[in-house]
């Protein structure tokens, strides 16, 4: 899973980035010439209230030069990747990937429903689970969807949201994009259960898993559509940040 | 024989005047709210199947390659442009994105699968209102201007077809563009009858604005009204959208981002026509804001942000933001693009570059200028009353009206593709 990746090598990726940048100014350099705009951010904007744009970013600096890391690994590394895979594999052939990691993840569907005591989504993904192992043959498969049982999706982050906890500052991890503290430790948590109960401990097999890791991954960038700056927004960071922070929001409260 | 001819011709022409009152009685399309229209995709069976595999590739365009481009852009390299292409000698359409969009955005991409199945090679050219084209294309990076706007564009085209000339065949040329794009056509096409580069056979505008300040000021107005207390108040419109997503997230059961989604989504809830509107408005907001801060940053800044400032990859970039969306296209318009016009020609009125960006402007030309067509809904959102009788009226025949569609909602709609297909093809290349 990607979650195992980052425990292994991205921790101390954002590390040793994080000491590269700890100097970073958020700030734009000024010299003497400098004169302020016209439209001024204390004339137009309301200091009395909460903006949704200005979320809790202490570490701004060092997200954006993440931000800019990913980027380049994305265009460089990642979508090169998924491309090659786009054009080996028949469309057919990756949605049975794509239904196969997705069954596979379902145990973290079910972990965090139960850990909610969420019974509705606890029961639907063991149904889930169920039917697309048996019947939609190892999860190649999706026939629970189609007969009207709709992926529960939820995460350790949501469950640490669930039962109260803030999100804390915003951050960008290595490759895995947007988030934030709870959801990091959420992420570490997935993967840690994922590894040490769930598939991974059943199977016992490293090859298998590994495999299974490089996989998954390449799916779900395959799968999510997003490209740096397609958006035409120089404010790219900023609407990243309210929409990661937005859908969170809503994923938890549901 | 004179009795006999004179049947006849009328016969003619009520076939014809029938043909054309079944054309528009037989359109059907799903939403009479035009804000409904603009906003939400329609079912499938009202929208053609254009969806094919097509041959596509990516040109870069360096067009000012000796221009320093600021930190902050660290990404932007070059003017991205794409080409779908046939594999035989064929005609060439040009086309032109809207307001803030990209030659890849979805409507631009739609527009792609209608012309190559209609057998035309195909560049499609983000908007100049585009960061991508203010930083990299736009001589005097100041967009808006329509007629500066109109020599970027021919300059780009040019040189695409430089960049391509040796790898596609091409008969002849044609032009089109949508929303912001479509008035961009007219002005392109007037510039080529000088240039003759490309001596454009025909020109489809879509949906253009008949006066791009009062369109402007209209799509600026949606965002102000429809949110109570404007910017400065968005936390509980946001929160409040928020409320509804996870109501319906909690009733639907799950949540996805699609056009189908969201369509079931509105069959179910109430038609909330405010939301919409200021939907709109927050849309066309951003775009004014990303090209508003390009345009600043390119000249050195003043408008938005402070003169002599350096940024990077690094700088927050959020206090910019919030000013620049709580900077209307309007502001822009009077602080920024007027007084740039102005330093050239001293004498300039504010009232003289409104008219002169507008279709009047070049209404001699339009109105005898035979291969331009224009295709419009009735109830566009960005027009006002009498700018449906005035494009009528300088048109003729040569305007297409659909009853219903808002702006740009119905450009996939089965008729209105065959339609644009049938424009571009009676004269047999």
């Amino acid at each position: 899973m990607t979650g195992r990746i980052m425990m292994t090598t991205l921790i101390p990726m954002v590390l040793c980035a994080g000491l590269l940048l700890a100097g970073c100014s958020t700030l734009p350099r000024t010299t003497v010439e400098t004169e302020p705009p016209l439209r001024k951010y204390e004339d137009l904007v309301d200091n009395g209230r909460i903006h949704p744009l200005e979320i809790y970013d202490p570490l701004e600096g060092l997200n954006r030069g993440t931000y800019r890391f990913n980027y380049y690994f994305d265009k460089y590394i990642f979508l090169p990747v998924v491309s090659a895979y786009d054009f080996v594999l028949p469309n057919y052939v990756e949605d049975r990937i794509s239904n196969f990691v997705d069954n596979v993840f379902e145990f973290n569907n079910l972990l965090n429903n139960l850990l909610q005591g969420k019974l509705y989504g606890t029961g639907i993904t063991l149904s889930r689970l169920v039917i697309n192992s048996t019947v939609g043959i190892g999860g190649l498969w999706d026939p629970a969807t189609s007969w009207g049982m709709h992926q529960q999706p939820e995460d350790f982050g949501q469950t640490l949201g669930h039962y109260g906890a803030g999100e804390g500052p915003y951050l960008i991890l290595p490759i895995l994009g947007p988030s934030n503290l709870r959801d990091t430790i959420g992420i570490a948590g997935d993967a840690a259960s994922f590894a040490g109960v769930g598939p991974v401990a059943w199977v016992e097999n490293n090859a298998a898993s590994r495999s299974f890791t490089g996989v998954s991954s390449v799916d779900r960038r395959h799968r999510q559509s997003f490209r740096y700056y397609q958006s035409g927004s120089p404010f790219e960071y900023e609407l990243v940040r309210l929409f990661y922070t937005k859908k969170r929001e809503l994923e938890i409260s549901r | 024989m004179r009795p006999l001819c004179i049947i006849l011709a009328t016969f003619i022409a009520l076939i014809g005047a029938g043909k054309h009152a079944f054309a528009e009685s037989t359109y059907m399309f799903p939403f009479t709210n035009p804000y409904e229209a603009t906003v939400i995709e329609a079912p499938p069976e009202f929208q053609a199947d254009i969806s094919q595999k097509i041959s596509q590739r990516i040109i870069n365009l360096k067009v000012f390659p000796k221009r320093k481009i600021p930190k902050v852009f660290w990404y932007e390299n070059g003017l991205p442009c794409s080409l779908t292409y046939q594999d035989h000698k064929a005609p060439l359409i040009f086309i032109i994105a809207g307001t803030g969009a990209r030659y890849d955005s979805p409507k631009m991409i739609d527009l792609q699968h209608v012309f190559y199945k209609a057998g035309f090679h195909v560049v499609s050219i983000s908007s100049p209102t585009h960061m991508d084209f203010v930083i990299n294309a736009s001589s005097s990076m100041v967009p808006g201007d329509l007629a500066e706007d109109a020599e970027d564009l021919y300059r780009v085209m040019r040189l695409a077809m430089k960049q391509i000339a040796t790898q596609i065949a091409v008969t002849n040329y044609y032009l089109t563009g949508y929303s912001l794009g479509g008035i961009q056509s007219a002005f392109v096409s007037k510039l080529d009858e000088e240039q003759q580069q490309f001596k454009f056979r025909k020109v489809l505008l879509i949906n253009p604005p008949v006066s791009l300040y009062r369109s402007v000021s209209i799509l600026d107005r949606l965002l102000d009204d429809n949110i109570p207390g404007g910017l400065n108040n968005f936390k509980p419109w946001l929160d409040e959208v928020m409320q509804n997503l996870s109501d319906i997230y909690k009733e639907m059961g799950y949540f996805e981002f699609s056009g189908e989604y969201i369509y079931k989504v509105h069959e179910r809830y109430p038609r909330r026509e405010p939301f919409l509107r200021a939907i709109i408005g927050l849309s066309f907001r951003m775009s004014s804001s990303n090209m508003i801060f390009a345009a600043d940053i390119m000249n050195g800044g003043g408008y938005i942000t402070p003169t002599n400032a350096e940024m990077d990859y690094a700088t927050s970039l959020t206090p910019y933001a919030m000013v620049a969306c709580r900077t209307t296209f309007s502001d822009y318009f009077h602080q920024y693009l007027f007084p740039y016009a102005r330093q050239y020609n001293p004498d300039l009125t504010e009232e003289q570059l409104i008219s002169r960006l507008s279709l009047n402007f070049i209404e001699p030309y339009l109105g005898k200028a035979d291969k331009i067509g224009i295709l419009h809904n009735q109830d566009d959102i960005i027009l006002d009353p009498g700018d449906i009788d005035y494009i009528r009226q300088l048109f003729g025949p040569r305007a297409q009206i659909y009853p219903s569609g808002g702006h740009c909602g119905n450009m996939n709609h089965p008729d209105v593709v065959r339609f644009m297909t049938h424009f571009f093809s009676v004269e047999g290349d």
